[in-house]
Protein backbone atom coordinates (compact mmCIF):
# COMPACT_ATOMS: atom_id res chain seq x y z
CA UNK A 1 0.00 0.00 0.00
CA UNK A 2 1.48 3.65 -1.27
CA UNK A 3 1.29 5.84 1.45
CA UNK A 4 1.33 8.84 -1.05
CA UNK A 5 -1.98 10.68 -0.87
CA UNK A 6 -2.01 12.69 -4.73
CA UNK A 7 -2.49 10.99 -7.79
CA UNK A 8 -0.72 11.30 -11.13
CA UNK A 9 -3.38 13.49 -11.91
CA UNK A 10 -3.40 15.83 -8.67
CA UNK A 11 0.24 16.44 -9.27
CA UNK A 12 -0.12 17.81 -12.42
CA UNK A 13 -3.25 19.62 -11.62
CA UNK A 14 -0.94 21.16 -8.85
CA UNK A 15 2.38 21.88 -11.26
CA UNK A 16 0.35 23.41 -13.73
CA UNK A 17 -0.94 25.66 -10.54
CA UNK A 18 2.04 27.35 -9.88
CA UNK A 19 3.43 27.10 -13.50
CA UNK A 20 6.15 24.61 -12.94
CA UNK A 21 7.20 21.93 -15.74
CA UNK A 22 7.71 19.13 -13.33
CA UNK A 23 8.64 17.90 -9.42
CA UNK A 24 12.43 18.10 -10.69
CA UNK A 25 12.07 21.83 -11.76
CA UNK A 26 10.76 22.32 -8.23
CA UNK A 27 14.89 21.99 -6.61
CA UNK A 28 16.20 23.74 -9.37
CA UNK A 29 17.67 25.82 -6.77
CA UNK A 30 20.34 23.21 -5.24
CA UNK A 31 23.46 23.44 -7.04
CA UNK A 32 23.81 20.63 -9.84
CA UNK A 33 26.68 19.49 -7.72
CA UNK A 34 25.02 18.84 -4.70
CA UNK A 35 22.02 16.73 -6.32
CA UNK A 36 21.35 13.05 -5.71
CA UNK A 37 23.04 11.54 -8.43
CA UNK A 38 23.23 8.28 -9.89
CA UNK A 39 24.93 5.09 -7.90
CA UNK A 40 26.90 4.11 -10.65
CA UNK A 41 29.50 3.03 -8.35
CA UNK A 42 28.04 0.82 -6.05
CA UNK A 43 30.46 -2.36 -5.10
CA UNK A 44 28.74 -5.88 -5.28
CA UNK A 45 26.81 -6.79 -2.08
CA UNK A 46 28.89 -8.41 0.86
CA UNK A 47 27.81 -10.17 3.38
CA UNK A 48 27.66 -9.50 7.24
CA UNK A 49 30.94 -10.85 7.73
CA UNK A 50 32.72 -8.97 5.13
CA UNK A 51 31.25 -5.80 5.71
CA UNK A 52 32.15 -5.88 9.43
CA UNK A 53 35.69 -6.59 8.74
CA UNK A 54 36.23 -3.91 6.18
CA UNK A 55 34.70 -1.99 8.82
CA UNK A 56 36.61 -2.57 11.85
CA UNK A 57 39.63 -1.76 9.47
CA UNK A 58 38.46 1.35 8.38
CA UNK A 59 38.09 2.07 11.98
CA UNK A 60 41.74 0.91 13.01
CA UNK A 61 43.31 3.23 10.31
CA UNK A 62 41.41 6.27 12.78
CA UNK A 63 43.66 5.47 15.23
CA UNK A 64 43.38 5.82 18.89
CA UNK A 65 44.11 9.58 20.88
CA UNK A 66 44.44 10.44 23.79
CA UNK A 67 41.87 13.84 23.27
CA UNK A 68 42.19 17.18 24.89
CA UNK A 69 40.43 18.68 22.65
CA UNK A 70 36.46 20.01 23.93
CA UNK A 71 35.31 22.97 21.88
CA UNK A 72 31.55 22.07 22.91
CA UNK A 73 31.41 18.28 23.32
CA UNK A 74 33.29 16.45 26.30
CA UNK A 75 34.75 12.89 26.96
CA UNK A 76 33.75 11.96 30.27
CA UNK A 77 33.57 8.44 31.67
CA UNK A 78 30.35 6.45 31.15
CA UNK A 79 29.22 4.21 33.62
CA UNK A 80 28.73 0.98 31.48
CA UNK A 81 25.13 0.38 32.69
CA UNK A 82 23.81 3.74 31.20
CA UNK A 83 23.74 2.58 27.48
CA UNK A 84 23.17 -1.46 28.84
CA UNK A 85 19.95 0.21 30.14
CA UNK A 86 18.89 2.50 27.27
CA UNK A 87 19.49 -0.33 25.14
CA UNK A 88 17.21 -2.06 26.31
CA UNK A 89 14.42 -3.07 23.56
CA UNK A 90 11.68 -0.83 25.72
CA UNK A 91 13.71 2.06 25.06
CA UNK A 92 15.84 1.52 22.22
CA UNK A 93 13.07 2.94 19.47
CA UNK A 94 14.22 4.91 16.26
CA UNK A 95 11.03 6.88 17.50
CA UNK A 96 10.01 7.91 20.58
CA UNK A 97 6.69 6.51 21.33
CA UNK A 98 4.24 8.79 23.72
CA UNK A 99 1.05 7.22 23.14
CA UNK A 100 0.14 7.36 26.79
CA UNK A 101 -1.84 3.99 26.73
CA UNK A 102 1.39 2.34 25.46
CA UNK A 103 4.63 3.84 26.33
CA UNK A 104 4.15 4.73 30.47
CA UNK A 105 7.77 4.08 31.25
CA UNK A 106 9.08 6.12 28.47
CA UNK A 107 7.31 8.80 29.75
CA UNK A 108 7.97 8.43 33.11
CA UNK A 109 11.72 8.39 32.48
CA UNK A 110 11.33 12.00 30.15
CA UNK A 111 9.75 12.91 32.94
CA UNK A 112 12.68 12.11 35.66
CA UNK A 113 14.70 13.91 32.77
CA UNK A 114 12.91 16.46 32.81
CA UNK A 115 13.09 16.79 36.48
CA UNK A 116 16.93 16.35 36.87
CA UNK A 117 17.10 19.32 34.13
CA UNK A 118 15.36 21.52 35.99
CA UNK A 119 16.82 21.10 39.32
CA UNK A 120 20.17 21.28 37.51
CA UNK A 121 19.45 24.37 36.24
CA UNK A 122 17.19 25.89 39.08
CA UNK A 123 14.15 26.48 36.50
CA UNK A 124 10.40 25.61 37.14
CA UNK A 125 10.28 23.46 33.36
CA UNK A 126 11.67 21.36 31.06
CA UNK A 127 10.58 20.57 28.14
CA UNK A 128 11.79 16.65 26.94
CA UNK A 129 14.68 17.83 24.92
CA UNK A 130 15.62 19.19 21.90
CA UNK A 131 18.17 18.25 18.31
CA UNK A 132 21.37 19.62 20.08
CA UNK A 133 22.47 22.53 22.06
CA UNK A 134 23.02 25.05 18.84
CA UNK A 135 19.85 24.39 17.80
CA UNK A 136 18.61 24.78 21.57
CA UNK A 137 19.84 27.85 21.47
CA UNK A 138 18.51 29.10 18.34
CA UNK A 139 14.96 27.71 19.63
CA UNK A 140 15.80 29.63 22.98
CA UNK A 141 16.42 33.02 21.21
CA UNK A 142 13.05 32.44 18.95
CA UNK A 143 11.13 32.27 22.20
CA UNK A 144 12.70 35.60 23.99
CA UNK A 145 11.82 37.10 21.32
CA UNK A 146 7.86 36.36 21.11
CA UNK A 147 8.00 36.29 25.01
CA UNK A 148 9.11 39.92 24.67
CA UNK A 149 6.79 40.62 22.29
CA UNK A 150 8.84 44.49 20.72
CA UNK A 151 12.24 43.97 20.57
CA UNK A 152 13.62 41.76 17.86
CA UNK A 153 17.22 42.11 18.58
CA UNK A 154 19.24 39.52 20.46
CA UNK A 155 22.79 39.77 22.36
CA UNK A 156 25.11 37.42 21.58
CA UNK A 157 28.54 37.32 22.83
CA UNK A 158 31.86 36.17 20.96
CA UNK A 159 32.11 34.08 23.45
CA UNK A 160 29.42 31.72 22.69
CA UNK A 161 30.59 29.02 20.39
CA UNK A 162 31.39 30.34 16.89
CA UNK A 163 29.06 26.75 15.86
CA UNK A 164 26.13 27.94 18.02
CA UNK A 165 26.34 31.41 16.64
CA UNK A 166 26.27 30.07 13.65
CA UNK A 167 23.20 27.79 14.02
CA UNK A 168 21.57 30.55 15.63
CA UNK A 169 22.34 32.87 12.53
CA UNK A 170 20.76 30.39 10.40
CA UNK A 171 17.93 29.23 12.20
CA UNK A 172 17.14 32.71 12.92
CA UNK A 173 18.01 35.61 10.04
CA UNK A 174 15.03 34.95 7.95
CA UNK A 175 12.24 35.83 10.74
CA UNK A 176 13.36 39.44 11.13
CA UNK A 177 15.59 38.94 14.03
CA UNK A 178 18.75 40.62 14.38
CA UNK A 179 21.66 39.32 16.44
CA UNK A 180 23.79 41.73 18.23
CA UNK A 181 27.57 40.16 18.48
CA UNK A 182 29.47 41.64 22.35
CA UNK A 183 33.15 41.67 22.44
CA UNK A 184 35.16 39.89 25.10
CA UNK A 185 37.30 41.39 27.69
CA UNK A 186 41.03 40.72 26.38
CA UNK A 187 42.36 40.61 29.30
CA UNK A 188 40.01 38.44 31.09
CA UNK A 189 38.57 36.19 28.56
CA UNK A 190 34.87 37.29 29.64
CA UNK A 191 31.95 39.61 28.38
CA UNK A 192 33.61 42.73 28.04
CA UNK A 193 30.76 44.91 30.08
CA UNK A 194 32.21 48.46 28.69
CA UNK A 195 30.94 46.74 25.29
CA UNK A 196 27.11 45.92 26.50
CA UNK A 197 25.55 48.09 23.62
CA UNK A 198 22.31 50.53 24.41
CA UNK A 199 18.93 50.00 22.81
CA UNK A 200 16.36 48.03 23.09
CA UNK A 201 17.03 44.40 23.02
CA UNK A 202 14.79 41.30 23.62
CA UNK A 203 17.32 39.16 25.30
CA UNK A 204 20.78 38.42 26.60
CA UNK A 205 22.39 34.73 25.79
CA UNK A 206 24.87 34.05 28.73
CA UNK A 207 27.08 31.05 28.43
CA UNK A 208 28.74 29.46 31.52
CA UNK A 209 31.06 29.12 30.75
CA UNK A 210 31.84 30.09 28.08
CA UNK A 211 33.68 28.91 24.42
CA UNK A 212 36.77 29.61 25.95
CA UNK A 213 36.13 27.95 28.89
CA UNK A 214 36.42 31.36 31.12
CA UNK A 215 33.50 31.42 33.74
CA UNK A 216 31.11 34.19 32.85
CA UNK A 217 30.24 37.52 35.70
CA UNK A 218 26.76 35.97 35.34
CA UNK A 219 25.05 37.85 38.31
CA UNK A 220 26.46 41.26 36.90
CA UNK A 221 24.78 40.42 33.09
CA UNK A 222 21.70 39.17 34.55
CA UNK A 223 20.80 42.40 36.46
CA UNK A 224 22.71 44.47 33.35
CA UNK A 225 20.26 42.63 31.32
CA UNK A 226 16.72 43.03 33.74
CA UNK A 227 17.48 46.20 34.29
CA UNK A 228 16.58 46.72 30.67
CA UNK A 229 14.03 44.80 30.15
CA UNK A 230 15.82 41.61 28.29
CA UNK A 231 15.42 38.18 29.12
CA UNK A 232 18.21 36.55 29.93
CA UNK A 233 18.43 33.62 28.30
CA UNK A 234 21.86 31.18 30.37
CA UNK A 235 23.62 28.65 28.03
CA UNK A 236 25.21 26.69 30.70
CA UNK A 237 27.28 23.26 30.61
CA UNK A 238 25.43 20.69 32.62
CA UNK A 239 28.27 19.45 34.44
CA UNK A 240 29.47 22.38 35.59
CA UNK A 241 25.99 23.07 36.95
CA UNK A 242 26.62 20.97 39.67
CA UNK A 243 29.34 22.77 40.94
CA UNK A 244 28.04 26.73 40.03
CA UNK A 245 24.90 28.14 41.08
CA UNK A 246 21.78 27.46 38.60
CA UNK A 247 20.79 30.04 36.35
CA UNK A 248 17.68 30.75 38.16
CA UNK A 249 19.98 31.79 41.07
CA UNK A 250 22.28 34.21 38.68
CA UNK A 251 22.02 37.90 39.90
CA UNK A 252 18.90 39.24 41.61
CA UNK A 253 15.87 37.77 39.49
CA UNK A 254 17.78 34.65 37.95
CA UNK A 255 18.03 33.58 34.41
CA UNK A 256 14.70 33.48 32.00
CA UNK A 257 15.29 30.44 30.20
CA UNK A 258 18.52 28.10 30.04
CA UNK A 259 19.33 25.68 26.91
CA UNK A 260 22.47 23.94 26.44
CA UNK A 261 24.07 20.88 25.28
CA UNK A 262 23.04 17.60 27.26
CA UNK A 263 25.84 15.43 25.71
CA UNK A 264 27.90 15.41 28.85
CA UNK A 265 25.69 13.91 30.34
CA UNK A 266 26.12 10.49 29.57
CA UNK A 267 26.11 10.42 25.21
CA UNK A 268 29.62 9.28 23.83
CA UNK A 269 31.54 11.69 21.34
CA UNK A 270 30.38 10.87 18.13
CA UNK A 271 30.97 13.30 15.17
CA UNK A 272 28.18 15.21 14.22
CA UNK A 273 25.66 13.23 17.20
CA UNK A 274 23.13 12.54 18.22
CA UNK A 275 23.62 14.25 20.77
CA UNK A 276 20.87 16.41 22.80
CA UNK A 277 19.78 19.99 23.41
CA UNK A 278 17.95 20.52 26.77
CA UNK A 279 15.85 23.87 27.51
CA UNK A 280 14.18 24.60 30.98
CA UNK A 281 12.40 28.13 31.79
CA UNK A 282 9.81 29.96 34.37
CA UNK A 283 6.39 28.32 34.72
CA UNK A 284 4.80 31.71 33.62
CA UNK A 285 7.00 30.91 29.78
CA UNK A 286 6.31 27.36 29.55
CA UNK A 287 3.44 28.42 26.72
CA UNK A 288 6.32 29.34 24.73
CA UNK A 289 8.53 26.96 25.67
CA UNK A 290 9.28 24.83 22.16
CA UNK A 291 9.30 21.07 22.07
CA UNK A 292 7.38 18.07 23.86
CA UNK A 293 6.15 18.24 27.66
CA UNK A 294 5.48 15.32 29.63
CA UNK A 295 3.55 15.91 32.56
CA UNK A 296 2.06 13.71 35.60
CA UNK A 297 -1.35 13.47 35.69
CA UNK A 298 -3.96 10.90 37.46
CA UNK A 299 -5.65 8.17 35.58
CA UNK A 300 -9.76 7.09 35.55
CA UNK A 301 -8.55 5.07 39.07
CA UNK A 302 -6.94 7.76 40.58
CA UNK A 303 -3.37 6.02 39.60
CA UNK A 304 -0.40 8.34 38.94
CA UNK A 305 -0.18 8.23 35.34
CA UNK A 306 2.54 10.34 32.40
CA UNK A 307 0.96 11.89 29.29
CA UNK A 308 2.15 14.93 26.33
CA UNK A 309 0.70 18.24 27.78
CA UNK A 310 0.28 21.00 26.60
CA UNK A 311 0.15 19.97 22.85
CA UNK A 312 -1.76 23.22 22.04
CA UNK A 313 1.62 24.95 21.55
CA UNK A 314 2.88 22.32 19.27
CA UNK A 315 2.73 21.93 15.48
CA UNK A 316 0.46 19.25 15.23
CA UNK A 317 -2.51 21.25 16.52
CA UNK A 318 -1.68 24.86 16.58
CA UNK A 319 0.18 24.19 12.64
CA UNK A 320 2.48 27.22 11.26
CA UNK A 321 1.46 29.25 14.35
CA UNK A 322 3.49 26.56 16.58
CA UNK A 323 6.00 27.66 19.03
CA UNK A 324 8.48 25.60 16.91
CA UNK A 325 8.89 23.14 13.67
CA UNK A 326 10.54 20.95 16.23
CA UNK A 327 7.64 18.24 17.21
CA UNK A 328 9.96 15.60 18.86
CA UNK A 329 13.01 15.29 21.05
CA UNK A 330 16.39 13.23 21.40
CA UNK A 331 14.31 10.43 23.01
CA UNK A 332 17.20 7.90 23.26
CA UNK A 333 19.76 10.55 23.87
CA UNK A 334 18.08 11.82 27.01
CA UNK A 335 17.49 8.30 28.51
CA UNK A 336 20.94 8.17 28.46
CA UNK A 337 21.20 11.57 30.16
CA UNK A 338 18.11 10.63 32.72
CA UNK A 339 20.13 6.77 33.37
CA UNK A 340 23.56 9.33 33.80
CA UNK A 341 22.53 11.19 36.21
CA UNK A 342 20.27 8.49 38.13
CA UNK A 343 23.29 7.13 38.64
CA UNK A 344 26.23 9.91 39.40
CA UNK A 345 23.56 11.61 41.74
CA UNK A 346 23.97 14.71 42.51
CA UNK A 347 27.45 14.16 44.41
CA UNK A 348 28.61 11.81 41.57
CA UNK A 349 28.18 15.09 39.04
CA UNK A 350 29.83 17.49 41.11
CA UNK A 351 33.07 14.97 42.09
CA UNK A 352 32.85 14.72 37.96
CA UNK A 353 32.98 18.35 37.58
CA UNK A 354 35.70 18.58 40.25
CA UNK A 355 38.13 16.55 39.25
CA UNK A 356 37.84 17.79 35.27
CA UNK A 357 38.60 21.38 37.13
CA UNK A 358 41.47 19.90 38.86
CA UNK A 359 42.92 18.16 35.62
CA UNK A 360 42.48 21.21 33.35
CA UNK A 361 44.10 23.72 36.04
CA UNK A 362 46.98 21.14 36.37
CA UNK A 363 46.93 20.98 32.60
CA UNK A 364 46.89 24.65 32.20
CA UNK A 365 50.30 25.01 35.15
CA UNK A 366 51.98 22.20 33.46
CA UNK A 367 51.19 23.83 29.64
CA UNK A 368 51.99 27.72 30.43
CA UNK A 369 55.35 26.56 32.40
CA UNK A 370 56.94 25.96 28.86
CA UNK A 371 58.89 28.47 27.31
CA UNK A 372 56.67 29.66 24.52
CA UNK A 373 53.33 28.79 25.56
CA UNK A 374 51.02 31.69 27.39
CA UNK A 375 47.28 31.30 28.89
CA UNK A 376 46.08 34.70 27.29
CA UNK A 377 43.21 35.34 29.33
CA UNK A 378 43.38 35.80 33.73
CA UNK A 379 39.48 34.80 33.98
CA UNK A 380 38.46 31.79 36.46
CA UNK A 381 37.92 28.77 34.32
CA UNK A 382 36.04 25.33 34.77
CA UNK A 383 37.54 22.51 32.43
CA UNK A 384 39.11 24.38 29.33
CA UNK A 385 41.38 26.83 28.42
CA UNK A 386 43.08 29.27 26.26
CA UNK A 387 47.16 29.06 25.36
CA UNK A 388 48.94 31.03 22.58
CA UNK A 389 51.97 29.30 21.26
CA UNK A 390 54.97 31.22 19.93
CA UNK A 391 54.52 28.83 16.65
CA UNK A 392 51.78 28.41 14.23
CA UNK A 393 49.49 25.70 15.92
CA UNK A 394 48.33 23.67 13.01
CA UNK A 395 51.85 22.21 13.21
CA UNK A 396 52.01 21.85 16.39
CA UNK A 397 48.98 19.72 16.38
CA UNK A 398 49.80 17.57 13.80
CA UNK A 399 53.15 16.75 15.75
CA UNK A 400 51.18 16.20 18.41
CA UNK A 401 48.55 13.99 16.49
CA UNK A 402 51.68 11.91 15.31
CA UNK A 403 52.55 11.13 19.08
CA UNK A 404 48.82 10.16 19.78
CA UNK A 405 47.67 12.89 21.24
CA UNK A 406 44.95 15.54 19.86
CA UNK A 407 46.07 18.74 21.77
CA UNK A 408 43.18 20.82 21.01
CA UNK A 409 40.58 23.15 19.33
CA UNK A 410 42.46 25.47 17.10
CA UNK A 411 40.87 29.21 17.50
CA UNK A 412 43.05 30.19 14.31
CA UNK A 413 39.60 30.56 11.83
CA UNK A 414 37.44 31.98 14.76
CA UNK A 415 39.81 34.09 16.62
CA UNK A 416 42.07 35.96 13.90
CA UNK A 417 43.10 38.21 16.78
CA UNK A 418 44.16 35.92 19.59
CA UNK A 419 47.20 34.69 16.95
CA UNK A 420 48.22 31.33 17.30
CA UNK A 421 45.64 30.29 19.97
CA UNK A 422 44.33 27.03 21.36
CA UNK A 423 41.43 25.77 23.18
CA UNK A 424 42.68 23.05 25.12
CA UNK A 425 40.34 20.56 27.93
CA UNK A 426 40.74 18.24 30.27
CA UNK A 427 38.02 16.30 31.71
CA UNK A 428 37.66 13.37 34.60
CA UNK A 429 38.76 11.19 32.14
CA UNK A 430 42.45 12.18 32.30
CA UNK A 431 44.69 10.89 33.95
CA UNK A 432 48.20 12.78 35.85
CA UNK A 433 50.40 10.37 33.38
CA UNK A 434 48.30 11.97 30.62
CA UNK A 435 48.64 15.33 31.44
CA UNK A 436 52.52 14.65 32.17
CA UNK A 437 52.56 12.92 28.75
CA UNK A 438 50.76 15.87 26.71
CA UNK A 439 52.90 18.21 28.38
CA UNK A 440 56.00 16.32 27.37
CA UNK A 441 55.24 16.23 24.17
CA UNK A 442 54.72 20.01 23.88
CA UNK A 443 57.41 20.77 25.74
CA UNK A 444 59.77 18.99 22.84
CA UNK A 445 57.59 20.51 19.83
CA UNK A 446 57.69 23.71 21.14
CA UNK A 447 61.37 23.84 22.07
CA UNK A 448 62.00 22.24 18.59
CA UNK A 449 60.06 25.35 17.04
CA UNK A 450 60.94 27.99 19.02
CA UNK A 451 63.88 29.59 19.85
CA UNK A 452 63.79 32.60 22.43
CA UNK A 453 65.22 35.96 20.89
CA UNK A 454 69.36 35.67 21.35
CA UNK A 455 70.59 38.15 24.05
CA UNK A 456 72.08 40.81 22.48
CA UNK A 457 75.13 41.16 24.87
CA UNK A 458 77.61 38.22 24.26
CA UNK A 459 79.10 36.15 26.54
CA UNK A 460 83.12 37.76 26.67
CA UNK B 1 -28.17 28.51 20.12
CA UNK B 2 -27.54 31.45 22.39
CA UNK B 3 -26.79 34.52 20.50
CA UNK B 4 -28.12 37.33 22.26
CA UNK B 5 -29.65 40.62 19.97
CA UNK B 6 -27.89 43.15 21.46
CA UNK B 7 -24.35 42.53 20.66
CA UNK B 8 -22.53 42.43 17.16
CA UNK B 9 -20.00 39.61 15.87
CA UNK B 10 -17.42 38.79 13.67
CA UNK B 11 -17.29 35.59 11.63
CA UNK B 12 -13.99 35.10 13.46
CA UNK B 13 -16.66 33.89 16.60
CA UNK B 14 -15.73 37.38 18.45
CA UNK B 15 -18.58 39.24 20.14
CA UNK B 16 -18.95 42.88 20.89
CA UNK B 17 -20.54 44.88 22.87
CA UNK B 18 -21.01 48.83 23.07
CA UNK B 19 -20.56 50.73 26.04
CA UNK B 20 -22.10 53.91 27.26
CA UNK B 21 -19.05 55.09 27.06
CA UNK B 22 -17.78 54.70 23.23
CA UNK B 23 -15.36 52.20 24.04
CA UNK B 24 -16.32 48.12 23.42
CA UNK B 25 -15.61 44.58 25.13
CA UNK B 26 -15.07 41.55 22.88
CA UNK B 27 -15.26 37.85 24.28
CA UNK B 28 -15.86 35.12 22.44
CA UNK B 29 -19.33 33.53 21.32
CA UNK B 30 -21.29 30.68 22.72
CA UNK B 31 -20.53 28.47 19.34
CA UNK B 32 -17.18 29.14 19.14
CA UNK B 33 -16.73 28.11 23.43
CA UNK B 34 -18.30 24.72 22.39
CA UNK B 35 -16.24 24.29 19.37
CA UNK B 36 -13.24 24.59 21.60
CA UNK B 37 -13.92 22.60 24.02
CA UNK B 38 -12.68 23.04 27.79
CA UNK B 39 -10.86 26.51 28.01
CA UNK B 40 -7.35 26.38 29.75
CA UNK B 41 -5.49 29.32 29.05
CA UNK B 42 -5.90 32.53 27.55
CA UNK B 43 -3.36 35.21 26.25
CA UNK B 44 -4.96 38.57 26.28
CA UNK B 45 -3.70 41.67 24.33
CA UNK B 46 -1.31 44.05 26.29
CA UNK B 47 -3.66 47.86 27.59
CA UNK B 48 -2.06 50.37 25.14
CA UNK B 49 -1.40 48.13 22.04
CA UNK B 50 -2.99 49.49 18.67
CA UNK B 51 -4.73 47.21 16.98
CA UNK B 52 -5.76 47.19 13.11
CA UNK B 53 -9.32 45.75 12.44
CA UNK B 54 -9.02 42.00 11.83
CA UNK B 55 -5.42 41.77 13.54
CA UNK B 56 -4.34 38.62 15.48
CA UNK B 57 -3.96 39.99 19.23
CA UNK B 58 -4.68 36.78 21.56
CA UNK B 59 -5.21 33.00 21.85
CA UNK B 60 -7.69 30.74 23.36
CA UNK B 61 -6.03 27.74 24.41
CA UNK B 62 -8.33 24.86 24.94
CA UNK B 63 -7.58 20.96 25.68
CA UNK B 64 -8.18 19.99 21.89
CA UNK B 65 -7.35 23.22 20.40
CA UNK B 66 -5.53 26.77 20.29
CA UNK B 67 -7.76 29.50 18.39
CA UNK B 68 -6.69 32.92 17.70
CA UNK B 69 -8.46 35.87 18.77
CA UNK B 70 -8.73 39.10 16.26
CA UNK B 71 -9.71 42.57 16.54
CA UNK B 72 -13.33 43.35 15.53
CA UNK B 73 -12.18 46.75 15.13
CA UNK B 74 -9.37 49.08 14.85
CA UNK B 75 -8.22 50.47 18.03
CA UNK B 76 -6.83 50.81 21.10
CA UNK B 77 -6.70 48.27 23.85
CA UNK B 78 -7.91 49.85 27.24
CA UNK B 79 -8.73 46.98 29.60
CA UNK B 80 -7.91 42.80 29.58
CA UNK B 81 -9.84 40.48 31.92
CA UNK B 82 -7.06 39.27 34.18
CA UNK B 83 -9.76 37.25 35.91
CA UNK B 84 -9.48 34.89 33.07
CA UNK B 85 -5.82 34.02 33.34
CA UNK B 86 -7.12 32.13 37.06
CA UNK B 87 -9.99 31.31 35.57
CA UNK B 88 -10.64 30.65 31.99
CA UNK B 89 -13.39 28.13 32.53
CA UNK B 90 -15.24 31.09 32.72
CA UNK B 91 -15.64 31.06 29.37
CA UNK B 92 -17.73 27.95 29.13
CA UNK B 93 -19.79 28.27 31.84
CA UNK B 94 -20.82 32.17 29.94
CA UNK B 95 -19.14 33.26 27.07
CA UNK B 96 -21.22 36.53 27.33
CA UNK B 97 -19.99 37.42 30.89
CA UNK B 98 -16.29 35.96 30.39
CA UNK B 99 -15.51 39.44 28.14
CA UNK B 100 -11.61 39.03 27.25
CA UNK B 101 -10.50 42.48 26.48
CA UNK B 102 -12.10 46.32 26.38
CA UNK B 103 -11.13 48.44 23.08
CA UNK B 104 -11.67 51.75 22.09
CA UNK B 105 -12.00 51.74 19.03
CA UNK B 106 -10.71 54.46 16.12
CA UNK B 107 -13.43 54.59 13.82
CA UNK B 108 -17.54 53.53 15.33
CA UNK B 109 -18.56 52.96 11.64
CA UNK B 110 -16.49 49.62 11.77
CA UNK B 111 -18.86 48.32 14.21
CA UNK B 112 -22.16 49.27 12.65
CA UNK B 113 -20.59 46.91 9.85
CA UNK B 114 -19.82 44.25 12.01
CA UNK B 115 -22.92 41.17 12.18
CA UNK B 116 -25.87 41.30 13.76
CA UNK B 117 -27.22 38.34 15.84
CA UNK B 118 -29.41 37.17 12.70
CA UNK B 119 -26.41 37.08 10.55
CA UNK B 120 -23.79 35.60 12.64
CA UNK B 121 -26.20 32.92 13.55
CA UNK B 122 -26.33 31.60 9.61
CA UNK B 123 -22.36 31.87 9.93
CA UNK B 124 -22.33 29.99 12.79
CA UNK B 125 -25.08 27.19 11.01
CA UNK B 126 -22.99 26.85 8.10
CA UNK B 127 -19.83 25.95 10.14
CA UNK B 128 -21.83 23.08 12.11
CA UNK B 129 -23.48 21.32 8.87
Amino acid sequence: MAFIPHTEDDIQAMLAAIGAPDIDSLFDEIPQQLRNAALTQMPPPATEMAVLRLMRERAERDGSYLSFIGAGAYEHHIPAAVWQIAARGEFYSAYTPYQAEASQGTLQTLYEYQTMMASLTGLAVSNASLYDGASALAEAVLMAVRLHKRARRVLLPQTLHPVWRRVVKTIVRNQGIELVTVPYDPQTGHTAFAALPAGEFAALVVPQPNFFGVLEAVDELTDWAHQRDMLVIAAPNPTALALLRPPAAWGRSGADIAAGEGQPLGVPLAGGGPYLGFMTCREAHVRQMPGRIVGRTVDSAGQPGYTLTLQAREQHIRRSKATSNICTNQGLAATAATIYMALLGPAGLAQVARASHANALQLRDALTGIGGVAAPFSGSIFHEFVIQVQTPVAPVLQALQAQGILGGCSLVNDYKELGQALLVCATETKTAADIERYAENMARIIGRRFRPAPCAIKPA
Amino acid sequence: MSTPDDLKYTASHEWVRRETDGTITIGITQHAQEMLGDVVFIDNPAPGRKLKQGEECGVIESVKAAADIYAPVSGEIIAANTELSDAPEKVNQDPYAAWMFRLKPDNPAEIDALLDAAAYQKVAAAEKA
